[in-house]
């Protein structure tokens, strides 16, 4: 038996880096500690007895399974042969996965996308627009006495990140922890987050926008109506005097404001709103990130390309114009002949009529699991799990970067995700006629890490 | 349906949950992530209108698609006219595919119809997208 510690959970946006995994001598994960109930499952149903482990490969109508070797060949072929292919996915792998993949969607001319498109892209417009005041999950630590949640439900979709950052925990200028710290939550439903609230505001849906509208207006004192997204004018001026008068606020907001009537245009409203905020006190804002390695995907397309998501190669040089080059209207308007799909599952995740378009054209998908996307692919490789059974870089949900820990070996014959986007790019080429180099785009590690150094250690705990 | 059956007209939004969250990682193929996503919160005190008991099959309809789900009450009321569908396969044959030029699909804040399913099952993820994709038979 063998405990790997400092062990970064590879599901959500948090990245929660002390997690405890206890290996018997047959290899076999037998137990976790410090993960919450949806990291602990992931790591203790990554060995399931009836995991797929072989590619497959449809033929006459059923996945049937096949080498490894047919499977590259036939995923190389797809997009070798497609007009415009679609490259999407990506937020649950590590970045060296993304940057291998990026090569890929240049070679082949096609749509690289990630899932923001369908969480936090609209948030990216928004900062594109207006720009964002945020900060590392430290700072909140240790100086946020004003907690503001508006559309986002982080007891769910985010189970420790009130007890490692935001509430409970306890920091420098926060020494009593959740007593020093006012929790308000902004939800169209009581849920478990706002149960626990100080401050409790339910507008009517699909109307933040005016509420945030109406809050910036009693920040100058400025006459409101009766009421407005259904929040009496009194609520409305009682919480705008709450947020002013914090030492140092944080507004965490979610898929309640991105996917709302309004999308991007809420999240202008809401840096705005913390823009305005910063005349009376000080006052940041940051994105929910979802995957584990969403903030990630968007690092590695910004510092291959200048542009985070939806971006369109089919041209031989990077455009970007969500709206017409994301994964979401490609699919919609039937303007993608092929698809490579991997660490996602828009089968289940997109809208059934973009599902549709997935399933009428050759389609390879990349994942460890059977997903409504791998059953009606052309194509399904299974791969090793980034964060259990293959190490590599995650950004976490305020962009800072953290390596994340192989605990066991992948099962004989799975390949990683790198290894496989790189073994199609190569066979790509070859169909293309053009020369493979003896290793393309990777990078030799040294041969022995460095020893890690007392800094490695500050810098671990301190995040 | 006829005009005299009970319908609930309602504003859906879907997001996650926590079992939701348990269920993608490794149980898609499984009786947990339909228990887990397949169903949908509906106001208690919107029952009556409805007249099925929680936990009963229901369809919910939009402009762009339907699909048979249970109905439950949900725990984080009051909040009638509002209803909840765990983000999914299930949730996503009813959602608005339309992006307004965002990429964003409005997965909130979509107007459907629920009206009571009396002995529809509610389909297992792969047999739903198979259905709705490829024409495949109910599993």
């Amino acid at each position: 038996m063998r405990t790997v510690t400092d062990v970064v959970c590879p599901f959500c946006g948090t990245l929660c880096d002390d997690i405890e995994v206890d290996v018997d001598d047959a290899e076999k994960i037998c137990s976790t500690r410090n993960a919450c109930i949806i990291g602990d499952n992931k790591f203790m149903t990554a060995q399931a007895s009836d995991r797929h482990l072989h590619p497959r490969i449809r033929r006459g109508g059923e996945l049937v399974e096949c080498t490894t070797d047919e499977a590259i060949n036939k995923a190389a072929e797809i997009l070798v042969n497609a007009k415009h292919p679609l490259l999407y996915g990506w937020s649950s792998t590590h970045c060296e996965a993304q940057e291998a993949g990026m090569a890929l969607a240049e070679g082949v001319g096609g749509t690289m996308d990630n899932t923001s498109v369908c969480c936090h892209g609209p948030s990216i417009l928004a900062i594109h627009t207006v720009g964002i005041s945020s900060c590392t999950l430290g700072e909140i630590i240790n100086r946020a006495d004003t907690v503001l949640y508006w559309g986002c439900n982080p007891v769910n979709a985010h189970p420790r990140h009130m007890s490692r950052y935001s509430l409970y925990k306890r920091g420098f200028f926060t020494e009593r922890g959740k007593s020093d710290r006012t929790e308000i939550v902004v939800d169209v439903r009581k849920t478990e987050t706002a149960q626990k609230a100080d401050i409790f505001i339910q507008p009517e849906q699909g109307r933040d926008y005016e509420l945030m509208n109406a809050l910036r207006v009693a920040f100058r004192g400025e006459p409101l109506p009766e009421s407005v997204a259904g929040i009496p004018r009194a609520d409305i001026e009682k919480l705008a005097q709450t947020l002013k008068d914090g030492r140092f606020g944080i507004l965490f907001f979610g898929m309640g404001l991105t996917m709302t009537r309004g999308k991007h245009r809420n999240i202008d409203i809401a840096i705005s709103l913390t823009a305005d905020l910063n005349k009376y006190t000080k006052f940041l804002i940051m994105a929910m990130r979802g995957h584990y390695n969403v903030a990630g995907a968007d690092h590695v397309s910004l510092w291959e390309c200048g542009y985070p998501y939806a971006v369109d190669f089919s041209r031989g040089f990077p455009r970007y114009n969500p709206g017409e080059s994301s994964s979401t209207d490609l699919l919609a308007r039937k303007e993608t002949d092929a698809a490579l799909i991997i660490a996602s599952d828009p089968g289940a995740h997109f809208p059934i009529d973009m599902v549709r378009t997935l399933a009428s054209i050759p389609m390879i998908a990349i994942d460890p699991h059977v997903t409504p996307t791998t059953e009606i692919a052309s194509v399904h490789i299974p791969t090793a799990m980034v964060g259990i059974e293959d190490a590599g870089t995650a950004y976490r949900m305020d962009n800072v970067p953290i390596r994340t820990r192989k605990v066991v070996e992948p099962p004989e014959g799975v390949l990683t995700d790198k290894e496989v986007i790189e073994r199609i790019h190569r066979r790509v080429m070859e169909l293309q006629g053009l020369e493979v180099p003896e290793v393309t785009a990777v990078k030799v590690p040294p041969a022995e890490a460095p020893a890690p150094s007392a800094f490695d250690g500050i810098l671990q705990r301190a995040t | 349906m006829t005009s005299s059956d009970p319908v609930l007209t309602a504003n859906l939004i879907t997001g996650r949950t926590i079992e939701q969250g348990v269920a993608i990682e490794g149980w898609k193929d499984k009786q947990e992530y339909v228990d887990a996503a397949g169903f949908v919160h509906i106001d208690p005190s919107e029952f009556k209108t409805l007249n099925v008991w929680p936990g009963s099959s229901v369809s919910v309809k939009s402009d762009y698609g339907e699909v048979v789900v249970r109905a439950i009450k949900s725990p984080y009321g009051p909040h009638p006219g509002i209803v909840f569908i765990p983000m999914g396969p299930w949730a996503n044959q009813v959602v608005n595919p339309d992006t307004n030029t965002t990429g964003m699909p409005s997965y909130k804040g979509i107007m459907v119809t629920i009206t009571p399913a009396p002995g529809k099952k509610v389909l297992g993820a792969i047999a739903l997208i198979k259905m709705t994709t490829q024409g495949g038979v109910e599993a």
